[in-house]
């Protein structure tokens, strides 16, 4: 028996048919809709590589049935950017030097953009620490990670003061 | 993970018809049902999807001026929601203490209360574990016991209940509202985990079948709103366990104590109250030695498992004196930004 889900996917409607209800989002993505952003880290939500926004919200895709999902809406890194244009997020990870080896990359970004819609760190490097200890960086740029969150949480709010 | 049969309930009656069948686990967020079933820990043979039951997701302010949070609402909605910031602080604190970002995001407030232990040898799905598998054995008992419990623990299961969220709840009376068959019932959270005794399997007074249907605190919790804490200490500062960890409140009637309130995390299989601590705080001037008499108190009859935990015993006394002193000292206008850690800036 399946299990049909409607997703709609960075900004796209997907109608599915599950035909296990075992398949996790993350497994969703990567194996069968060929978004590869999402990285399988721990798959045991405690590394963090795997976060997507879910209704807006970051979460572990690898602990999500995506059976539970009908009707979300999810964001991916690869719906992050406008076109050619990246994200602020993605260019001040770029600009910091926020990852070497760039396997925790996605998740740290999209840990990051939900952390800035979140509202509670602002620019304080120790709630911003606080904030994305879920995302584990094995090669430890985490120094590059912190200045990249905080350069990037500075100008959206200054972008969303001006508008 | 072993395949199961998928059910979406669209109403409590549906999910509470469903749940009689033999084998089936409520499933709401899944951060813990689904990383416990990916490691072979539990096997659902049915999982019955609540996340769309209706009227579960809201916070609301009860008749008799208590706070109703239903089952659903997600541990960070809950920690964001202001009533609860202000006029349940350390609640608000030890849910931002648990896990990460990503988990509190998704996991629900019923979900919280039915977490499993973090016993590496339940979670291992082989060791010995009367949890687990009844009359397998403890393997736990004389082998890596440093996080395991001092206080209500038994031969045959020496595991801690994990969860922060529970020590402020139980320190506050807060109850749980549980539908069933036979209709509605509420217990004390203070009740509701059941210590291992000769049935460790059995975790809480859930009957199979039975729903968590919201949490209540009663009106008599925001008294403590202006001097409350949650303290703890853990292998990290952000995103572990408590190694131990306390929940401490007090009303203050001029320079005496008036009402005081004591749990503690990480001791026990369930959220562990003493209400005798509580007393010997009550009529006391707030001092030092009169949180070190509440501390004695509260940790008499602790008793390690072996050497690896009895460490816990006296780390215990000096959080619960540590929360004490900050919870006299008032509950900051904002959460810290490490919160309930020994090492934020309040």
């Amino acid at each position: 028996m399946t299990i049909p889900i409607r997703l709609t996917l960075n900004g796209k409607p997907h109608a599915i048919d599950l035909d296990d209800p075992r398949v996790t989002l993350l497994d969703l993505l990567r194996e069968r809709l060929g978004l590869t952003g999402a990285k399988k880290g721990c798959d045991r939500g405690q590394c963090g590589a795997c976060t997507v926004l879910v209704d807006g919200r970051r979460i572990n895709s690898c602990l999500q049935l995506a059976a539970s999902l009908d009707g979300a809406e999810v964001l991916t890194i690869e719906g992050l950017s406008e076109g050619d244009a990246l994200h602020p997020v993605q260019a001040a990870f770029i600009a910091h030097d926020g990852f070497q080896c760039g396997f925790c990359t996605p998740g740290q970004i999209m840990s990051a953009v939900g952390l800035i819609r979140e509202g509670r760190a602002g620019t304080d490097p120790e709630r911003i620490r606080e904030g994305m200890s879920g995302n584990l960086c094995r090669c430890g740029a985490y120094a590059g990670i912190l200045e990249a969150v905080q350069d990037a949480s500075g100008r959206m709010e200054h972008r969303e003061d001006a508008a | 993970m072993i395949r199961f049969d998928y059910t979406r309930a669209a109403t409590v009656a549906d999910a509470l018809a469903a749940a009689r069948q033999p084998g089936a686990a409520f499933l709401a967020a899944g951060t813990n049902l689904v990383d416990l079933m990916k490691g072979g820990v539990t096997n659902p043979e049915r999982v019955i999807d609540i996340t769309r039951l209706p009227g579960l997701s809201g916070i609301e302010a009860t008749p008799d001026g208590g706070l109703r949070i239903g089952a659903l609402v997600r541990n960070s909605d809950v920690a964001d929601d202001p009533h609860v910031a202000k006029t349940y602080p350390m609640v608000a604190e030890a849910l931002l203490a648990g896990a990460s970002a990503q988990l509190r995001n998704a996991a629900t407030v019923g979900g919280n209360l039915m977490q499993r232990t973090r016993c590496q040898y339940f979670t291992d799905a082989v060791s010995p574990c009367n949890k687990r598998q009844p009359g397998s054995g403890c393997a736990a008992t004389g082998h890596a016991t440093r996080i395991h419990a001092v206080q209500g623990w038994s031969e045959h299961c020496i595991a801690t209940n994990p969860s922060d969220f529970c020590v402020p709840l139980a320190a506050l009376d807060a109850s749980v509202e549980i539908e069933g068959q036979g209709g509605t019932r509420s217990v004390k959270l203070t009740g509701f985990h059941l210590l291992p005794g000769d049935h460790p399997e059995r975790e809480t007074v859930l009957e199979p079948g039975e729903l968590i249907t919201a949490l209540t605190l009663p009106s008599e919790a925001a008294q403590f709103a202006s001097h409350a804490r949650y303290l703890k200490v853990r292998d990290r500062t952000s995103y572990a366990f408590a190694v131990v960890s306390a929940a401490a409140a007090m009303t203050l009637d001029g320079d005496r104590i008036g009402q005081a309130r004591l749990a503690f995390g990480g001791l026990a299989l369930k959220p562990w109250r003493v209400s005798e601590a509580e007393a010997a705080l009550s009529g006391k001037a707030p001092s030092p030695e009169a949180y070190a008499e509440a501390a004695r108190i509260a940790l008499d009859g602790a008793k390690p498992t072996g050497e690896a935990n009895a460490f816990k015993i006296e780390l215990a006394r000096r959080v619960a004196v540590r929360a004490l002193t900050q919870a006299a000292a008032g509950t900051p206008a904002h959460i810290p930004a490490l919160p309930a850690s020994p090492f934020g800036i309040v």
